[in-house]
C-alpha cells in the first residue's frame, strides 16, 4: 500500500480534507433570495440540506452562502412568512 | 465458559454482548429474527451498552450503521430475505467506503411467491456487493463466527464488511447447546477506525469517484477481498488457540474425505445432515466439503481437492436462473472432473436423508446435469 499510485487512492475513497474547497454554487438553476419579510425564525436554517442558510445573530435575518447553496428551494417552501423568493440563476 | 441451550439467534446476541458494538440499528418486523429482539432486551436490561436505533426500514438500518461506522464506531445489524433486498443499495456503499460493519443474515427465500422460510437466495443475490460472506453450520459456529467477523473485517489490511449467514429457522429458531465464553480474553482488539468524525479536522466521506478514479477503488476492494482469505484462515487459527474450536481452515471444512472417491459440496446447516447420513449409513466412498467462506471464494483449496476425486456434486439452496446453482457455476471452472448440481430446499422445503442418498447415487454415476431435488413437476420443458 506504499506505492505512489495507491497514495492518491485513499482506502474507501475518503478525502482527508474538508469538502469546503469544492464550491457547488454553480449547480443552481434557481436562486433563493431572502427578502425583508424575514422574521429570523430559523426554520430554513434547520431544514437546508447543505447548511448554507443561517440567521445572522446581529441582523436577525437569514443569509445564504451562495458558494454552496444548490438552489433546492426547500428554505423557500418551509418559510412560514414566505420571506424567500426565487429567481432564475443567470 | 457457560453452556447454554439457545437458538442461533440468541447465540449471535451473546457474541455481540462480548463484541460490544457501539451502535445497533435494526428494523423489527418480518423478516427480522430474534437476534435483534435479544439485543434490544440486553440493551434494555443494561447488559449491553450499545446505542440501539429502531429504524423504519432495513434501508435505514444499513444507512444508520453506515453513518455510525463513518463516525468511527463498531456497529451491527441483522436482517434476511426482503430486508436484505431493501438494503441492497447501501450494501455497496458500505463496502465501497471500506466500513467494517458486521451483519447477521438469517438466510431466507426471496418472494414471490411470498415465502419467509429458509434458503440462500437472499445472501447469494448479494454476493457481488463486496461483503465477506461466512456460512455457519451450527449455533456455536454462529457465535464464534460473529466474534471472528469483527476481527477479520476490522483488520486494516481488509476493511470490508462481513455477513454472518445462518440458515433461517434451521439455525435461527432451533435450540442447541452452545458454549458462551465469559470474555473474549483479548482475542478481539478495541476497534481502531481508519475514519471518524473529528470536528477539528474535517474530512470528506462518501465522496465522488469520477471516471479517472472510480475503477481503482474497486480494484483495491478486489485485492482486499483476496487478502481476506489469508486473514480468515489466520483468525480461525487464533480463535482455536484461545477458545479450542476451529472450523476447517476457516474457508472450507472437509469431512470423511480420506477414503472417499466422490465429493459432495454444500454450505450451512444441511452439512450437519450430510455428516449424520455419512455416519448412519457408514458411507466411505463419499466425502463432504463444506464451503464456509463463499466470499472470498476459496478457489485454490477447492481446485486442489476437487481434482483428487472421481466426481463431484453440489447441493445448494439457491439458483441462478439461466445457468444453474450459484455455487456449482463457480466450481465448474475449477475442475475437469464431472460435477453435478442439486438445487433443493428452496423456500424451506425439507431436504430429507433419502434426498441426500439420491444425490450420492447421482454423484457416483458421474452425472453432470442440474437437478431439482424432489421435484413434483413432470414435464418436457423443451429447454
Ligand atoms: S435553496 Fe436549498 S441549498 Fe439553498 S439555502 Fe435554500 S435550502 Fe439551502
Ligand atoms: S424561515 Fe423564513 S422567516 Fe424564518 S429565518 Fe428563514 S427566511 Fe427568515
Amino acid at each position: 500500500m506504499n506505492d505512489e499510485k495507491e497514495e492518491k487512492f485513499n482506502i474507501g475513497a475518503h478525502v482527508y480534507e474538508s469538502s469546503e474547497s469544492n464550491k457547488t454554487g454553480s449547480w443552481r438553476a434557481f436562486k433563493p433570495i431572502v427578502t425583508d419579510k424575514c422574521i429570523g425564525c430559523g426554520t430554513c436554517e434547520k431544514t437546508c440540506p447543505d447548511g448554507t442558510i443561517k440567521v445572522n445573530p446581529k441582523t436577525k435575518k437569514a443569509e445564504i452562502d451562495y458558494d454552496y447553496c444548490k438552489g433546492c428551494l426547500i428554505c423557500m417552501n418551509v418559510c412560514p412568512v414566505k420571506a424567500i423568493e426565487k429567481e432564475i440563476e443567470k | 465458559m457457560v453452556k447454554k441451550v439457545v437458538e442461533a439467534s440468541q447465540a449471535i446476541a451473546e457474541a455481540l454482548k462480548l463484541c460490544k458494538p457501539a451502535v445497533i440499528a435494526a428494523y423489527p418486523i418480518t423478516p427480522q429474527t430474534h437476534i435483534v429482539e435479544h439485543l434490544s432486551q440486553m440493551v434494555a436490561d443494561g447488559d449491553l451498552k450499545s446505542e440501539y436505533i429502531r429504524v423504519e426500514s432495513e434501508h435505514s438500518a444499513m444507512s444508520a450503521c453506515f453513518g455510525a461506522a463513518c463516525a468511527g464506531v463498531r456497529t451491527f445489524t441483522a436482517t434476511a430475505s426482503q430486508g436484505l433486498e431493501l438494503m441492497h443499495e447501501i450494501l455497496h456503499i458500505v463496502s465501497g467506503s471500506r466500513l467494517p460493519i458486521v451483519m447477521a443474515v438469517a438466510n431466507r427465500a426471496v418472494s414471490g411467491p411470498i415465502n419467509i422460510w429458509n434458503d440462500w437466495s437472499d445472501a447469494m443475490a448479494a454476493r457481488d456487493c463486496g461483503w465477506i460472506q461466512l456460512y455457519c453450520e451450527t449455533a456455536q459456529e454462529a457465535l464464534d463466527t460473529v466474534i471472528q467477523a469483527y476481527k477479520i473485517s476490522e483488520n486494516h489490511e481488509i476493511l470490508l464488511p462481513t455477513m454472518v449467514c445462518i440458515d433461517g429457522f434451521y439455525l435461527s429458531h432451533t435450540y442447541e447447546p452452545v458454549d458462551v465464553p465469559d470474555s473474549l480474553n483479548g482475542f478481539l482488539p478495541d476497534y481502531d477506525p481508519v475514519v471518524s468524525i473529528d470536528m477539528k479536522n474535517p474530512i470528506t466521506q462518501g465522496s465522488f469517484g469520477t471516471p479517472p478514479h472510480f475503477q481503482e477503488f474497486r480494484e483495491q476492494q478486489y485485492h482486499a477481498m483476496n487478502r481476506a482469505k489469508r486473514v480468515i484462515k489466520q483468525t480461525n487459527k487464533e480463535f482455536a488457540e484461545k477458545f479450542g474450536r476451529s472450523y476447517g481452515n476457516g474457508l472450507i471444512e472437509t469431512y470423511n474425505i480420506d477414503k472417499a472417491k466422490h465429493i459432495i459440496i454444500s454450505l450451512g446447516s444441511i452439512c450437519g445432515t450430510i455428516k449424520y447420513l455419512l455416519e448412519k449409513d457408514n458411507i466411505k466412498d463419499v466425502g463432504l466439503v463444506r464451503i464456509k467462506s463463499f466470499r472470498p471464494f476459496p478457489e485454490e483449496e477447492l481446485r486442489e481437492i476437487l481434482n483428487e476425486y472421481e466426481s463431484v456434486g453440489v447441493l445448494e439452496k439457491a439458483v441462478t436462473l439461466g445457468i444453474g446453482g450459484p455455487v456449482w457455476s463457480e466450481l465448474r471452472g475449477l475442475t475437469s472432473k464431472p460435477i453435478a448440481d442439486f438445487i433443493g430446499g428452496l423456500g424451506g422445503r425439507d431436504i430429507t436423508l433419502d434426498n441426500i442418498r439420491e444425490v450420492f447415487d447421482k454423484i457416483r454415476s458421474s452425472d453432470t446435469g442440474v437437478h431439482w431435488l424432489g421435484s413434483k413437476l413432470k414435464g418436457d420443458y423443451d429447454d
